[in-house]
């Protein structure tokens, strides 16, 4: 207990954190009911395919999620800003959420951590957290929507990815920027490049004027304020221009891969 | 000749008038009953991955299994909604279905008719004329319907379409607008059904439109 305690982040309910983990935890019980071809025939016409194709509501439910993947994209508007609040506005204290307890976030050295450049970039050096220390930072405090329904608001410094995408000659043309993170498990995700190259999406180093606490993504997390919580990577070490579709942790397991606000 | 082309007209008259409930009413309500039971049980499953009261919903009466099963179902069925409730509204308008059924609403109608059902007094010996409580309820339900829609494109897309969540008080307040709306929904559908299954006479209408 004591060496538990001495995990914990003041301000952060251990209960409610361990709740919100075990709620986004798949249930492969669960997931059967879907799965489990629970075909809704009367359904099948809006799909257009034809009925003697093997036919699930799973099936027919991931096209729907690509088409409004494709819509989202089409809607998604590089000028348009994420609200940004006062600093008062900030929610104290900011939840901690994962889908393991904080005692298993990752714990890592900022001496040893380097962030990976992979992909389809001209210089794929990698960078020690003293040398992205250096890059110009601005602040946002924007609002963090969980999938979940529940939402932060947060304040969050660092380096524009586009600025830094610039910095290593990335292809700005190629499709995605997937980031692999160090949680438990292993945690990646997608991010499609006009979100990657939006003014807000952030390579975030601090919270709240603060060097990103372990709970929030210590050493470096992925703010994208138009984009849902989990496509927010903390724990980054390693970032891939690439035009293939890598797939993500939670995109895999069925959530939308758009995700945006 | 002239006799049987007078006799065309009649037929031809009588038609639309037996018709208690034309055709493009009954598809539009049945997909709409549909979509909207698909909305409102995966949207309890959504609710209860992060509840804004002290109860979440029973897993037997939720659609999707978990939060991303529920988050398939309720961003597909929404097109079925959205388009099944525009061209409701387009059609309603343009037919005058609206204007001639639901209007006008007057309060004093609207008080005869609440006491007159309330001393079992009101009568649905004419299918083709809603009373005032009627008309009271399906033109708040319209409203209702438009309201969760733009209350959960709030919520979808508050960066996006940020103009629209503010104008209901921000992404928190959306959240509880979109709930109210479900909850006037559910209520509106449980009156509803228990009356169609009082006066089945109604409910025949709406399968076979007489």
């Amino acid at each position: 207990m004591g060496r538990l305690r001495s995990l914990l982040i003041p301000g952060v309910d251990k209960q409610l954190l361990v709740r919100d983990a075990t709620k986004l935890m798949p249930d492969l019980a669960r997931r059967r009911f879907i799965a489990g071809g629970a075909s809704l025939g009367a359904l099948t016409f809006l799909t257009g395919c034809d009925v003697t194709d093997s036919f699930s509501a799973e099936s027919m439910l991931t096209r729907i999620s690509k088409f409004n993947d494709g819509v989202q994209a089409a809607i998604f508007n590089p000028n348009t800003l994420a609200p940004t609040f006062p600093e008062s506005a900030i929610t104290s204290p900011f939840p901690f959420n994962a889908y393991y307890a904080l005692d298993d976030a990752p714990t890592i050295d900022g001496r040893e951590w380097k962030l990976e450049v992979r992909g389809l970039v001209d210089n794929k050096k990698s960078w020690t957290l003293e040398e992205l220390y250096r890059l110009p930072q601005v602040k946002q405090v924007t609002r963090h929507i969980c999938v979940e329904g529940w939402s932060a608001i947060g304040s969050w410094t660092g380096t524009p990815l586009r600025d830094f995408l610039k910095l290593v000659g990335a292809d700005t043309r190629a499709k995605y920027c997937w980031f692999q993170c160090a949680d438990v498990d292993g945690y990646n995700s997608p991010l499609d490049m006009p979100t990657a190259l939006h003014p807000q999406t952030q390579m975030t180093f601090k919270f709240g004027d603060e060097i990103l606490p372990r709970a929030y993504g210590f050493p470096m997390k992925i703010r994208v304020p138009t984009k849902l919580g989990f496509k927010n990577p903390k724990y980054v070490i390693s970032m891939e221009v690439t035009n293939d579709y890598k797939g993500g942790y939670w995109e895999d397991q069925g959530y939308n891969s758009f995700s945006g606000s | 000749m002239s006799s049987l082309v007078a006799h065309d007209q009649t037929t031809k008259a009588e038609t639309p008038a037996k018709a208690i409930q034309p055709a493009w009413v009954r598809i539009v309500h049945w997909i709409n009953a549909v979509a909207m039971i698909l909305m409102i049980m995966s949207g309890w499953q959504i609710y209860n991955a992060s509840p804004l009261f002290d109860f979440t919903f029973s897993k037997t009466i939720t659609l999707g299994g978990w939060l991303a099963g529920a988050l398939l179902w309720h961003f597909a069925a929404m097109w079925l909604l959205m388009v099944n409730g525009l061209v409701y509204l387009i059609l309603g308008l343009a037919t005058g279905r609206f204007r001639k059924k639901l209007l006008p609403i007057t309060p004093e109608g609207v008080m005869a008719d609440t006491r007159a059902a309330l001393t079992g007094k009101l009568s649905h010996a004419d299918l083709t004329k809603y009373n005032y409580v009627q008309k009271l309820l399906y033109a708040g339900i319209i409203v209702v319907g438009i309201l969760v829609v733009l209350s959960g494109l709030a919520i979808w897309k508050p960066v996006q379409l940020q103009y629209l969540t503010a104008l209901f008080g921000g992404y928190e307040a959306a959240r509880y607008v979109h709930f109210f709306c479900m909850a006037a929904i559910v209520a509106f559908m449980v009156v509803h059904v228990a009356l169609a299954l009082l006066v089945p006479k109604s409910l025949r209408a709406m399968i076979i439109g007489r």
